[in-house]
């Protein structure tokens, strides 16, 4: 009776450590290949880039060509560098993802959007802008990158100036 | 307590039309307050739309992104009554969700 007391803890112990271990190896599997598709990730490291190509090439590793079929469409003057509207629209095929970069901003990236399929390659949104800036929109289509520009001067800075 | 997503989500045939808002300081981690003491980063970094299963919208957010953010877009393949999940985590690990139906 002792004996058996005594071994319980232990056996216990011993099936709970190699359950853990277990789990541990089946749960690293589907992890691994999740982490190399790099696009679906928070691209953490662009967003720190300070210059504009630094961040395009961080977030993409390519460079764009300018495109007529990039529509950008936001203010010639913003009186509120903090709310600037701004949106963008493409006739491109296959897009998959849509970016914004404000060039004079500490930090040029500023959103960056994943179009699934069936998803329209059009998106508005509002972004802060520090001073009078170029502002780049770049759509990834067909594993391309194609660009827009456009100046637009701010009266007030979006940085609480 | 209310949320923090506000959401309208329009069928107009194949075609369903989001707009989204959301409450949010969108700090950047620049700017001080009036003690002279900066304030620290605080934004949303991802948000996403999800509608039968399948991500239809995903923005990747930087502090550049305006407080308060709000987002328009639009896609194919949902018809009225279906749901629209819309989901946001911010950089400090807070995250909000919602569902909304299509109208």
């Amino acid at each position: 009776m002792t004996t058996t007391i005594g071994l319980r803890p232990t056996r216990r112990l011993i099936l709970q450590g190699a359950a853990s271990v277990a789990l541990l190896g089946l749960g690293n599997l589907p992890f691994a290949p999740a982490r190399s598709a790099a696009n679906d990730k928070y691209p953490e490291e662009a967003f720190k880039q300070k210059n504009e190509a630094d961040a395009i090439k961080t977030l993409y590793g390519k460079t764009a060509e300018p495109s007529d079929k990039v529509k950008l469409d936001a203010p010639e003057i913003a009186e509120n560098g903090g709310v600037v509207p701004i949106s963008v629209t493409t006739s491109l095929d296959k897009v998959t993802s849509i970016s914004f970069f404000v060039a004079e901003n500490p930090f040029a990236l500023a959103a960056s959007y994943k179009i699934p399929d069936g998803t329209i390659p059009a998106v508005a949104n509002r972004l802060k802008m520090a001073k009078t800036t170029k502002l780049t929109a770049i759509v990834e289509a067909d594993g391309k990158l194609y660009s827009a520009t456009k100046e637009v001067k701010v009266t007030v800075g979006g940085c609480g100036g | 307590m209310a949320s923090s997503i506000r959401v309208r989500a329009t069928a107009n045939g194949d075609i369903t039309e989001v707009q989204a808002l959301i409450q949010h300081p969108m700090d950047t981690g620049l700017v001080k307050d009036p003690k002279g003491e900066l304030i620290p980063a605080h934004f949303i970094q991802e948000l996403k739309f999800e509608c039968n299963g399948k991500d239809v919208f995903v923005a990747n957010w930087g502090t550049a992104v305006s407080k308060d953010p709000y987002v328009k877009f639009s896609f194919n393949g949902a018809r009225k009554g279906d749901d629209l999940k819309i989901s946001w985590t911010d950089n400090k690990g807070a995250s909000d969700t919602t569902t909304a139906k299509i109208s």
